[in-house]
């Protein structure tokens, strides 16, 4: 520590903090749109896992990250969709539907990932524009990254304001509070449910990717270990707000990588109790936010995880 | 009820305690059999190239040693949970002859099990508990760490490694102390960082772990958790790092100086011997370099030829026995005496080491 | 086009058939995965579905694999009813299993007949004071049951690892994270197996939760709650009250049936000992459609593809992830062939107006009971 400044030290955490949440974000802005229509799909965990094979299998057969992020966008689209198919079309109850899509994702993505165990994939591009790279401070926090921690902030954005500002959106929210209602008005709901959990899908699959391709270039069996369920937390964490949901996952990766860099530095820590730092936290928060009261139940999606039975 | 009587049963008592006696020592008489059914049950899935992985090299070579002559089996990613006894009692029921359970926590289950099976043979790998039927062996791990510590104190420039860790127990803390003793050895200014991350297996919080080291200062990794994201992270910011359990240079060609390689396979190839020709007995085995359970892979082109030859130096005199990592004087982390000068630690003392040695920063997490 | 209808009422015929229709259909689904994989289809599914059913200790294994899964499934269908979401079993398991395994290691070797019973005793209070906290949570500061519930798993499953690690360690193990084995072990139902109380145990939960949800006042409620918490308002349940209890159930069945794994198969505490029953119950207690004889069936079933499982991958090497794919095919055909159960495929349209209403229960997130201003969510 003694050679490195403070200000240094911190750039480091934040950094680290942004990496370990960037496959979070993706994946818990996915979810919330899903949930802002209504939809609760609990198989964020199996659509990552997937969406991480799939990415990695794609670049390691093109080589091109581009082509990998597409197929970690359809594999996760396409697990979303079998979801859909189940709990709007055939009505199946959407937590068992949710819970079977994880054990599905994490067996399916088991034995796709049989031949890749023990490659690794190419750099991901970042982003480097000449010079500003090196500027200190902002020069590593702002300009350093990889191109899919933009593309999450963009996509928090893109979503953030398609769900408030767009016709779009209003239609989602409308069929997310009151799916009857919606319907009466001659909405589509189960078409506009259906294009929810796809989005869901596909950015969950992005968030896989992220791990598999960014994060940590390899396929490992099981290597979202969990994600998908933290991912689930933060959109009830972020009241269903996109922004929210971006800074509780920033949150959660700065406490992750905030104890770590604690134990790097030497400090006194029990690696277990620290370890149920991040839930505990998310735990106070939530108390805390929800002692708002009215305005965390204003956002809740009314008719969350309810199904929709045309009557009419 | 006459004397006579009492003394004919205590005799028929005797003989019979006698004989329950030698055939639960002695098993099935020490006769061979033409053929075996051979059985393993992996913690993890064998896909996780690192400790399950390297396990079930050991099953292939069996396959190819024994040919006909074994029949084999395994069961992966079993927890070592609730459902592991039903597991290994499954392998028992459906007619397997040795049955290796190659993880910590299955020790209780497969005791338990080699109590219902007097019949079967059970090898529990890293337990410390034995019966007539069922075995425990381990690899001297702490003889890989000695050597690839005197590499990492030869190499650093920040003088300062970082140890990724899994969970506090004796095997990891053991290694630590190890890799660190034999770094200070050649490197008095060395520092060691460890970063426990609480799993054995969880590839995006090891590379987390891996980064927070490195913004340290670090310029070296060590882990002790079975993923190889590390050394793809050392690989990917071209510092070094040290593969663990199997030979991980494919995912840092660069960064991978050496790995402390597992190999199972002699150890498989003995003890299924043994059992076919009828010379098997329970005991407690820990091989290490000098049995080839635990192996070096091949020198990494960075390492300096001097450091090569001292590292190479090293491994040969723990083969021949005339090096052992813990060599006294050795004091606890606290100051206290341990070892006294050229005292070597028990294998007691290393398989319930829970201190860190003088010169180590951080407390061991209890 | 087909076009789903309504039944006016659930079809009887169905309701016994669906789960057949999915047998045949993952039957089908499999085997086209397994020649895919390059095994003997009816070989692989006749080991899965059929192999562990002819020894006895393949069903006494059966039972085993299935009392916890039962139990938590039942504590978990009530709260289900009422529409409280309780998804943190796997987290009362976790601390019911510490709450009564720490007891027998307080007072090692003390033992007696006294002992297993004040250590279930403990494992529930353990599990439902888990529970407690989400309850407490939602009633007191208005926190989602669903998150905190989730986040107290890991907090659980954590604190376990943490104890293990350190107090409860076991002085004679060397340092390994176990703790000792218990003094005392659950009573086995059939001898030279595995088979323990446990199942007896759940299946009794199963008759309780029977009589009451369908006799007594209880039950009414619960299910008012979950249907149409405005009239269970208007009838003046206390919805708290109804909270608190389905909390407190769910919590307590799931730490009794910690404490039983932990006093029965393992004999231990050890830190993996939370084996995903808490998620997998989830699942049994929807397969079995909330009904206790549903989730008795639905356990069992659930055992059968996990131990069917591991006898394919013994016999002929069938990897793990096959078999979790399996399982998921299996869950999705079950859960889809529900739909007939309610309605009806019509294949020409149909100008029949369907029945206003339905009588398939909302599994819905509760809504606040507060009385909601219809404002519209801003962001």
């Amino acid at each position: 520590m003694e050679q490195f400044a403070l200000w240094d030290l911190i750039v480091n955490i934040l950094v680290g903090a942004m990496i370990a949440a960037t496959p979070l974000v993706l994946a818990a802005t996915g979810e919330l749109v899903a949930e802002r229509a209504g939809v609760l799909n609990l198989g964020v965990e199996g659509m990552m896992v997937v969406g991480a094979i799939a990415g990695f299998s794609a670049v390691i057969a093109t080589g091109s990250a581009a082509l990998a992020l597409l197929a970690a966008v359809v594999a996760g689209s396409a697990m979303a969709l079998l979801f859909a198919v189940l709990a709007l079309t055939l009505r199946a109850n959407q937590v068992a539907s949710g819970l079977a899509l994880t054990m599905f994702g994490l067996g399916l993505s088991a034995l796709w990932g049989q031949g890749y165990s023990g490659l690794s994939a190419p750099a991901f591009p970042r982003l480097s524009v000449a010079g500003l790279g090196d500027l200190p401070v902002v020069g590593k926090l702002v300009f350093g990254h990889d191109l899919l921690v933009y593309l999450s902030l963009a996509l928090v954005a893109a979503v953030a304001w398609a769900l408030a500002r767009t016709r779009l959106g209003l239609v989602v929210r409308a069929v997310g509070e009151n799916h009857d209602a919606a319907y009466t008005l001659g909405y589509p709901v189960i078409a506009v449910r259906y294009l929810a959990t796809l989005v869901g899908g596909a950015m969950a699959g992005l968030g896989g990717a992220y791990l598999s391709l960014v994060q940590t270039p390899l396929w490992v069996e099981r290597m979202t270990a969990g994600r998908g369920w933290i991912a689930l937390a933060l959109v009830v964490f972020a009241a269903w707000r996109p922004w929210r949901a971006l800074a509780g996952a920033y949150l959660f990766g700065g406490i992750t990588v905030l104890q770590l860099h604690s134990q790097a530095l030497g400090l006194k820590v029990d690696a277990q109790l620290l370890a149920m730092l991040p839930y505990l936290a998310t735990i106070a928060v939530l108390v805390a936010v929800s002692r708002e009261g009215v305005r965390l139940r204003l956002n809740a999606p009314a008719c969350l995880g309810k199904p929709f039975y045309a009557t009419a | 009820m006459g004397p006579m009587f009492t003394r004919l049963g205590r005799l028929a008592m005797a003989v019979l305690i006698a004989t329950l006696v030698a055939a639960s020592l002695a098993g099935p008489p020490a006769l061979g059999q033409s053929k075996a059914k051979v059985s393993f049950v992996y913690v993890g899935p064998i896909g996780d190239h690192g400790w399950s992985y390297q396990h079930h090299q050991g099953l292939l070579a069996l396959q190819k040693e024994f040919g006909d002559r074994i029949e084999t089996s395994f069961v992966e990613n079993v927890p070592e949970g609730p459902d592991a006894e039903r597991v290994i009692d499954q392998l028992a029921a459906s007619g397997s002859n040795i049955i290796f359970t190659t993880s910590f926590g299955f020790m209780n289950p497969t005791v338990k099990v080699a109590a219902r099976y007097p019949n079967v043979k059970f090898e529990h790998a890293t337990g410390f508990k034995q019966a007539p039927n069922l075995a425990t062996y381990n690899a001297r791990f702490y003889e890989g760490r000695h050597v690839i510590g005197l590499i990492a104190g030869k190499m650093t420039k920040t003088n300062l490694v970082g140890y990724i860790g899994s969970f506090p127990i004796p095997e990891v803390v053991m290694g630590i102390n190890s890799a660190y003793l034999a770094a200070k050895s050649v490197n008095p200014n060395v520092k060691f960082r460890v970063v426990w991350v609480s799993s054995w297996f969880d590839p995006g919080k090891e590379t987390d772990a891996a980064k927070a080291l490195v913004d340290q200062g670090a310029d070296i990794l060590m882990q002790h958790t079975d993923s190889p994201a590390p050394v793809k992270y050392a690989e990917d910011k071209g510092i070094f790092a040290f593969g663990q359990s199997s030979d991980m240079a494919q995912f840092g060609p660069n960064a991978q100086l050496t790995a402390i390689v597992d190999d199972w396979r002699p150890y498989y190839i003995r003890r299924v011997g043994a059992l076919l020709d009828g010379t098997w007995k329970s005991g407690d085995v820990w091989d290490g370099i000098k049995q080839g359970t635990v192996a070096l892979s091949p020198w990494s082109k960075k390492i300096p030829p001097d450091v090569v030859a001292m590292a190479g130096k090293a491994r040969d005199a723990i083969a021949a026995g005339t090096l052992h990592p813990f060599t006294g004087p050795i004091n606890k982390q606290d100051g206290t005496a341990w070892l006294k000068a050229r005292e070597t630690a028990s294998d007691k003392d290393l398989l319930s080491m829970n201190f860190y040695v003088e010169g180590m920063e951080g407390a061991l997490p209890k | 086009m087909p076009r789903l209808e309504a039944r006016p009422q659930p079809s009887r015929l169905m309701f016994y058939a669906t789960p057949l229709i999915a047998i045949l259909f993952t039957l089908a689904a499999g085997g086209v995965l397994f020649a895919l994989l390059k095994k003997p289809p009816l070989e692989a599914l006749a080991l899965i579905f059929i192999r562990p059913l002819t020894s006895v200790r393949g069903l006494a294994e059966l039972t085993v694999k299935a009392a916890p899964l039962i139990l938590i499934a039942i504590g978990l269908a009530a709260g289900f009813r009422a529409g409280v979401w309780n998804i943190g079993a796997e987290g009362q398991y976790t601390v019911g299993a510490l709450a009564g395994g720490s007891l027998a290691l307080a007072v090692y070797p003390v033992t007696g007949w006294w002992l297993l019973p004040l250590m279930s005793l403990a494992g529930i209070i353990g599990g439902a004071a888990w529970a407690a906290i989400p309850a407490l949570l939602r009633s007191r500061f208005n926190a989602n049951e669903i998150l905190v519930s989730l986040m107290l798993n890991y907090v659980a499953v954590f604190l376990l690892g943490s104890l293990v690690h350190g107090p409860l360690r076991d002085p004679d193990g060397l340092n390994f994270p176990e703790s000792r084995l218990f003094q005392t072990a659950l009573p086995l139902i059939v001898p030279g197996t595995r088979a323990h109380v446990g199942f007896v145990v759940a299946l009794i939960a199963a008759l309780v939760a029977w009589v009451l949800m369908e006799w007594h006042l209880l039950g009414f409620q619960i299910k008012v709650l979950g249907q149409a918490p405005g009239a269970a308002r208007f009838a003046g349940f206390s919805e708290p009250r109804l909270v608190w209890l389905c909390f407190l159930v769910s919590g307590g069945c799931a730490g009794l049936a910690g404490l039983f794994e932990a006093t029965g198969p393992v004999g231990q505490l050890v830190p993996a000992l939370p084996a995903g029953y808490g998620f997998t119950g989830i699942i049994v207690a929807f397969l079995g459609r909330l009904h206790p004889a549903g989730i008795v069936l639905a356990g069992l079933l659930m055992a059968l593809t996990y131990i069917g499982g591991e006898t394919a991958q013994i016999s002929m090497s069938l990897p793990s992830a096959a078999t979790a794919v399996f399982q998921g095919m299996f869950l999705f055909f079950l859960l889809a062939s529900d739909l007939l159960v309610n309605y009806r495929v019509r294949w020409r349209s149909h100008t029949q107006p369907a029945p206003a209403g339905h009588t398939v229960p909302d599994m819905a997130l509760p809504r606040s009971t507060s009385a909601q201003p219809s404002a519209q969510p801003g962001e």
